[in-house]
């Protein structure tokens, strides 16, 4: 007992030492003029080359792009649970205008928060949660996956790609289904076996995955996960892979990384913001294209034949000018059961709730 | 000369006050070495920290509402190591705790409103206790190691939550996570973030103590724990006990999970095996087993976490808040042995003559 009250008597002098300096930053702190402050939040840290590091890539234009209009105040590896609450609490205290976070399950949490600061603007990026001071966006990045999965099945020799995959949303299995699509257009034996790693960023379990992948025979390595160990593993055996979020061929240094489906925050994020510093912010779901270029592929490596890759691009082009979309006609389920019929455009609400795989992808959602 | 330790024959007040206070000088001088080398004034950084976790009505109601579950896991944990039963299960415990609520919320939908959280509650914790139950059995019936045991049931658990909450029970939209428990049956919550939750933990502590020091079954517990074979001369079913104060242990961990998630989180969803369960370890083994010092324990693990913020608005990498966390552990849990321990020198013949 006596351990206890020690124990506490000493927090109480330490924190009364703390208040009386906190006293004085306040009061110093208060200038006019002073730039607007943007809180983003991370679930990795920047230095997984991957997700994170793509986002805080759209931050750094942000900065670049405001100078000393903004001021950005990072929060790296933030877990997604109440923890999460508090950090942007704790932003809004430092004085944060605007926050960013950039993962699906801080939604919620963001919701909560949103509801309780009505001044402040909340972004989250992906989920479907909004409120008059809060907006969700994200990219239609299947649209890239579809064109790597061209790639891929024209330099596998043997048709069997592998896919290792985050979880189970919409999200992810669109973009296995996408791939999937592109790379049957090309061959159409061509399969996509999935595995999940049930996390976002776990260098060492997206590794694991890709490897019982490539013991299954597969010689082309897609992945929906933050870091580049599924790339790397590929190479390591002398495989090909897809990468994601960031230009992979040049982070490995190895031109088997075939493309890189990738992302461009920064051109959701400016405009964002400056609707904030102008005072016309509008709360909204955005789902961005090529049109915008939220989303682009990287350069694609010299092994693929310079004609294939005219066909990649007109096919981009394609996409580009709204002459034709990934998930337009018909599409069977990977039971043979038929989900679409020829003529047939999904709709971005199908799109949204995707939880079924197309024909030639082996695994299943659930 | 020689340095030895040696066993105290009853534990020094002056120890037990001493030693806390020197560790926590030594651990926040180790802090300050990293800092300073960060390049940032350590001084002022603690400072930051502190502010971070008390420095507003906010903050210090997300610290207290941090405190609730670490404290109810640092009781559970207490528990079985009255015993030296090395429960390193709460955390699997707790996440069985939340999936038996999540059960019911989910499930019973026949159950009146007012009885949906109750019967939840009640549910989570008898989970909780089951899952802490059968390692307890199993050490009790054949001996089998519960260190192993426990700890390996975590990843059972935790791995059977993310396919509920992955797969069998997840809600529409491919949502990470189950349905949203009805909005009646949450706790609810009394001072800003901090829940209601924190009457369950305290009067908790209350009975834990009158139990543990007041009852002829925590005089028991006490003496299997100090001396087995004694204990079991006086005629105490050692069997008996261990299965008891698992199932007590299990319990309260599970009811950590209940509430929070019933007052936090509304679902079972990714993040609930939260590592509160492993701190609990900590808390249990600072406080020295007392209930009413683990409320003051679990405060410190609280605020450590929520003090960390600081460390990355000071523009510190994220990583330094853990490494903050354990500079800061390391000496009060190494410093602890010398409450039982007296160190001292022997001088012999040999060595006085080199």
């Amino acid at each position: 007992m006596k351990k206890g009250i020690v124990l506490l008597l000493i927090v109480l002098l330490v924190s009364s030492f703390a208040f009386a300096q906190g006293s004085k930053e306040a009061a110093s702190s208060a200038k006019a003029d002073a730039p607007m402050k943007v809180g983003v939040i991370y679930i990795s840290p920047p230095g997984d080359m991957g997700y994170s590091y793509m986002h805080d890539q759209g931050t750094i234009a942000m900065e670049k792009h405001f100078g000393d209009k903004i001021q950005v105040i990072r929060m790296e590896g933030i877990p997604e649970n109440e923890s999460s609450e508090r950090v942007m609490e704790n932003l809004i205290d430092e004085g944060c205008k605007v926050i960013f976070a950039n993962s699906y399950n801080y939604q919620q949490y963001m919701l909560n928060v949103a509801q309780r600061y009505p001044n402040v603007y909340f972004e989250h990026c992906s989920g479907y949660l909004a409120n008059d001071n809060m907006s969700n966006y994200f990219g239609r990045m299947y649209q890239m996956r579809y064109l790597s999965g061209m790639i891929a099945a024209k330099m596998s020799p043997t048709g069997k790609l592998g896919y290792v995959g985050a979880y189970n949303t919409p999200e992810v299995v669109r973009g296995i289904n996408a791939f999937a699509l592109g790379a049957r257009a090309i061959n159409p034996k061509a399969t996509v076996t999935v595995v999940w790693t049930n996390t976002w960023y776990d260098p060492s379990l997206e590794r694991q995955g890709a490897i019982a992948l490539l013991d299954q025979g597969a010689d082309v390595i897609a992945q929906h996960q933050d870091t580049t160990e599924p790339a790397k593993a590929a190479i390591e055996r002398g495989k090909y892979a897809i990468g994601y979020n960031a230009d992979f061929r040049g982070m490995i240094g190895d031109d088997r990384v075939l493309v890189s489906p990738m992302w461009n925050w920064g051109n959701y994020m400016i405009p964002a913001v400056q609707s904030a510093l102008d005072g016309t912010w509008k709360s909204q779901s955005y789902w961005g294209g090529l049109e915008d270029e939220m989303i682009h592929l990287s350069p694609i490596s010299p092994l693929v034949p310079a004609d294939f890759v005219k066909q990649v691009e007109a096919k981009q082009a394609e996409i580009h000018d709204g002459k034709w979309d990934v998930f337009w006609g018909a599409l069977k389920d990977n039971t043979g059961a038929v989900r679409q019929n020829a003529g047939q455009k999904m709709s971005d609400e199908a799109m949204l709730t995707m939880d079924w795989f197309v024909e030639g992808v082996i695994g299943k959602v659930n | 000369m020689r340095l030895a330790l040696e066993k105290r024959d009853y534990r020094s007040t002056r120890m037990t006050v001493l030693v806390p206070i020197v560790s926590l000088l030594i651990s926040f001088l180790l802090g300050a070495v990293v800092l300073a080398i960060s390049n940032v004034n350590p001084l002022q950084t603690y400072g930051a920290m502190l502010k971070g976790a008390f420095g507003s009505q906010t903050k210090i109601q997300y610290t207290i509402a941090k405190t609730i579950p670490l404290l109810l896991c640092g009781l559970a944990v207490g528990i079985a190591f009255r015993l030296k039963f090395w429960n390193i299960g709460a955390e699997g415990q707790y996440v069985a705790g939340v999936i038996g609520i999540t059960w019911v919320m989910q499930f019973w939908t026949f159950l009146p409103n007012m009885l949906l959280l109750p019967v939840g509650m009640l549910i989570g914790v008898l989970c909780g206790a089951f899952w802490g139950g059968i390692p307890g059995a199993l050490k009790a019936q054949w001996s089998v190691d519960e260190t192993l045991t426990t700890l390996m049931m975590n990843y059972i658990i935790i791995g059977y939550a993310e396919y509920l909450y992955i797969n069998a029970w997840k809600a529409p939209r491919g949502n990470m996570g189950t349905v949203r428990y009805p909005e009646f049956a949450w706790l609810p919550r009394i001072w800003g973030r901090v829940h209601s939750g924190i009457y369950f933990a305290l009067i908790l502590v209350v009975i834990l103590w009158f139990v543990l020091y007041k009852t002829r079954w925590g005089f028991e517990l006490n003496m299997i724990g100090k001396n087995r074979r004694a204990a079991q001369c006086q005629g105490v079913s050692i069997k008996r006990n261990i299965i008891l104060a698992m199932l007590v242990s299990g319990g309260i961990a599970g009811l950590a999970g209940v509430i929070d998630s019933a007052a936090v989180t509304h679902q079972l969803t990714k993040g609930v095996n939260s590592g509160y369960g492993f701190t609990g370890i900590i808390i249990a083994w600072m406080s020295g087993l007392n209930p009413f010092v683990s409320i003051v324990v679990a405060l410190i693990m609280a605020a450590l976490e929520t003090g960390s913020d600081a460390l990355q608005l000071m523009k510190l990498p994220a990583a330094m808040g853990e490494v903050m966390q354990g500079l800061i552990l390391i000496p009060l849990l190494a410093g602890s042995i010398f409450t039982e321990y007296k160190l001292v020198t022997h001088t012999s013949h040999k060595e006085a003559t080199v």
